[in-house]
């Protein structure tokens, strides 16, 4: 799994990230608007940017989720027996202790992703060191984070399977109540979003087997990494609004 | 090393395929999005012609359809209203022109990420399939309109085509959620960080402007309708109650409990209004461009216009409950949200009367592409006065059911928003093609359409006050209703007339790719940077270099200039001598 990390040490395209080179397409050595090939640092901070507008629709998703879980919570039934309009909502009795290990699991990927992150920004960093010839900063073989983070990915997404395997055999299935069902679709959707963030982790690994240029391969985990903390976030949300609004 | 390309370095791709078919180019996806636009509103133009055919002659035999069935008429205004307003109002005004001409007129050589770009109008295109695929399925479309309202659209049994066609229904319309945010992302992060240089916020073109506002609204809307719509395909296969209570349908109870259709309505309004925003915003952007540059003056109140834009668009997510007065919501929430709806008059009428103001006084050039401008803010006015009308409870309840809300929406965001892509479509096709469009059938293509349109749309209002209902398939059954159907059948030859006036159209945008006269790089005299570039422009937009901004958008007359229009790249001091 090593395989995973990245590890390559070759720079191809010495003149960028500080190096004293222009631009090949001119631009006047004004790398903001130059349009072109815009620096490194420019195409960070236009990922990050994309990645940020892009989490606004996810959060507009899970507000919606919430308002009608909150409004629904709220609201009587007509209870056709006696024709009463009565209170229907059934608590689900969660897997605590199952969703508690997922949890921490998921906050622990969140935790090798961010060294992972970290570790890449340093070798982005000397990577223009290391192109000079006769400079060597140490073969070191670094401790394959991306390849834990996506293990404890898939380990989350398996205590989720079981999660829910749980609550059928609790008799709970997803058109059992109003209650279960927005348990069964917060949970759902969250997992749907967080199997996108391994597909990313995925394709990160998949840069560095491919060997691309350092610069490309620190901006996918960088996009990557700020996407499954918003992941690890989410759910904690989710964890406390099925916790506290039951 | 090649790999070190960026985004938007790519080179001008070689081959058909690459070149129009799967391409990265924002010019040609905007195409793409022009002609999918194009095709859809004639799709939905054939379904209403249906309909206003069989709205007078229930019993008409038509050739290969046979006679119109009351639930074939319901799949048609379904199928009407869906394809039009996502896949026309929504498509071109802002992912179709949005595309083309945002990258250009800010400086950009491309969008912030050319190959989201290329994947969601491919999205789009899925979305549309599957749309049009719910005619063809067992069953036929869904009949449940435009609005999808539950538990109607929630239960398979309800209706012959709430089957499978309105799973399709549901899930294209999730498809097309996807692809406008994907859309949306791409033309927000294009704006904030592709700006060329001295391009500050203020200097943008209120087109930029609009289209910025539209992708916030679309946005922040989308991700709300995507929900409503996952909620709607649990209800619909998995059997849950988000929307349906406990309903009996042909004496068969079904198997759902405690669910709230007002939680459909709720989300898809929140949804629903900002959409329509969406789509007469970028209508109003390319307005203010046209009538300030072919009236030869600045746009009158350009930073008026910006808070105006952004005014609508806060304002348009806080009037949602004007759609459910009729819900039976407390009369309390009821004032407020028609307090915040007859508030959004202030932005609207500020935009008006500047417009008006930009035409006050100036050098007007009555070429086609402003006739069609101007037909825009007069229908925008009319259409826009009937809505403090609506705004009011008291006034809606009564008016809710009737043509009076099918006249009100149809000339505002159906018709001006039409006119919107016309003005467009005759002010940039050369630069598009890089010849001009024939003058005179323009100009009769506008007179038609124009007094068309009034005709069809204007006595809609009279109807709907005289108490006619709409979504009934006829009127010939109830006595009152059929004191009305003259008007309905002068409506249906105004249609009939205003249709075959779109033929003019369609001759002279085809006839003029091929045969117009060749058009200079800048044949209307405008500022803006498109208008900078080669015609139609290179790959690159601006081919090599990009260009630096000096100047605003609208410097049109500026005393002491050497010419009537300064355009945005022409040098600082220009106007000093």
């Amino acid at each position: 799994m090593g395989i995973l990390s990245p590890t390559i040490t070759r720079y191809p395209g010495t003149a960028r990230g500080g190096g004293p080179v222009a631009p090949p397409n001119g631009g006047g050595g004004d790398h903001r608007n130059g349009g072109g090939s815009p620096n490194f640092g420019d195409r960070l901070r236009r990922a990050r940017l994309g990645l940020a507008v892009g989490l606004t629709p996810i959060i507009m998703l899970f507000v919606s989720f919430t308002s009608a879980y909150i409004v629904r919570q709220g609201l009587p039934t007509l209870d056709e027996k006696t024709n009463q309009y009565v209170r229907d909502w059934l608590p689900v009795s969660l897997p605590w202790i199952l969703l508690g290990i997922n949890t921490a699991l998921l906050l622990v990927s969140s935790v090798t992703m961010e060294l992972t992150r970290r570790h890449i920004t340093r070798e982005a960093a000397l990577a223009p060191v290391k192109s000079i010839p006769g400079v060597s900063l140490g073969d070191e073989k670094s401790f394959p984070w991306l390849a834990l983070t996506t293990v404890l990915g898939l380990l989350f997404l398996f205590g989720q399977w079981m999660a829910w395997s749980e609550l059928e055999a609790r008799g709970f299935f997803i058109a059992t109540s109003a209650s279960s069902s927005f348990v069964y679709l917060l949970t759902g959707m969250h997992a749907l979003h967080l199997l996108g963030g391994i597909v990313a982790l995925l394709y990160a690994g998949a840069t560095s087997l491919l060997k691309k240029p350092i610069e490309t391969r620190r901006i996918v985990i960088d996009i990557a990494a700020w996407y499954w903390h918003f992941m690890a976030l989410l759910w904690i949300y989710i964890f406390a609004l099925l916790n506290f609004a039951r | 090393m090649a790999t070190t390309h960026t985004v938007h370095a790519h080179a001008a791709p070689q081959g058909f395929i690459r070149r129009y078919v799967f391409s990265l180019d924002h010019k040609v996806i905007g195409l793409q999005y022009y002609f999918l636009a194009l095709s859809a509103v004639f799709v939905g133009m054939f379904l209403s012609l249906l309909m206003r055919i069989h709205l007078i002659w229930p019993n008409a035999q038509l050739p290969l359809i046979g006679a119109i069935k009351p639930e074939t008429y319901l799949a048609l205004l379904t199928m009407h209203g869906t394809i039009m307003v996502f896949f026309v109002l929504t498509t071109a005004p802002q992912s179709g022109f949005g595309n083309y001409f945002l990258p250009i007129q800010i400086g950009a050589p491309d969008m912030a990420f050319p190959v989201l770009n290329m994947l969601s109008f491919w999205t789009t295109l899925l979305a549309y399939i599957v749309m049009l695929a719910a005619f063809f399925v067992t069953g036929g479309a869904p009949l449940h309109g435009w609005t999808g309202y539950a538990p109607l659209s929630a239960l398979p049994s309800a209706g012959p085509g709430e089957q499978l066609g309105a799973d399709l229904w549901v899930t294209s319309i999730a498809i097309f959620c996807l692809a406008s945010l994907m859309g949306a992302l791409n033309f927000i992060t294009t704006v904030l960080d592709l700006r060329a240089k001295g391009m500050t916020l203020m200097r943008m073109p209120l087109t930029v402007w609009s289209w910025f506002v539209t992708a916030i609204l679309g946005l922040l809307a989308f991700g709300v309708l995507l929900s409503a719509g996952i909620l709607l395909l649990l209800d619909r296969n998995v059997g849950t109650s988000f929307y349906v209570p406990l309903v009996v349908v042909n004496g068969q109870v079904m198997g759902h409990k405690g669910g709230s259709p007002l939680l459909w309505q709720h989300l898809f309004w929140f949804f629903g209004h900002p959409e329509v925003y969406i789509a007469i915003l970028p209508g109003m952007g390319v307005a203010s461009q046209l009538l300030s540059t072919f009236s030869r003056k600045p746009i009158f109140g350009y930073r008026a216009m910006v808070y105006a834009i952004l005014g609508i668009g806060l304002l348009g997510f806080m009037v949602w409950g004007h759609h459910m007065f009729m819900s039976g919501m407390s009369p309390y929430s009821a004032f407020a949200f028609s307090l915040m709806t007859m508030s959004i008059g202030v932005p609207s009428a500020i935009k008006t009367f500047n417009w008006l103001g930009t035409l006050w006084g100036g050098r007007i050039r009555l070429y086609t592409p402003m006739l069609f401008a101007i037909g825009f803010v007069s229908l925008f006015v009319s259409g826009g006065l009937s809505g403090p009308f609506l705004a009011q409870p008291v006034l809606d309840i009564p008016l809710h059911d009737t043509y009076f809300v099918v006249g009100h929406f149809h000339l505002i965001m159906g018709v001006a928003a039409i006119f919107g892509m016309f003005a467009g479509t005759y002010y940039w096709f050369p630069k598009m093609f890089g010849r001009m469009m024939n003058e005179t059938l323009g100009k009769w293509h506008f007179v038609i359409t124009f007094i068309g349109t009034y005709c069809i749309f204007m006595p809609m209002h009279y109807l709907g006050m005289a108490g006619q209902t709409r979504r009934y398939s006829q009127f010939t059954e109830v006595a009152y209703q059929t004191k009305l159907l003259p008007l309905q059948t002068f409506m249906t030859y105004a249609a009939f007339v205003t249709i075959g006036a779109q033929l003019i159209f369609v001759i002279n945008l085809f006839w003029s790719m091929k045969k117009g006269p060749k058009a200079s790089d800048n044949p209307w005299e405008a500022t803006t940077l498109e208008w900078t570039t080669a015609t139609p422009p290179p790959h690159d937009n601006f081919g090599g270099h990009i260009p630096v901004v000096n100047h605003g958008p609208y410097e049109y007359s500026v005393p002491g200039a050497p010419r009537d229009f300064t355009m945005q790249t022409d040098p600082a001091t220009a106007t000093a001598h």
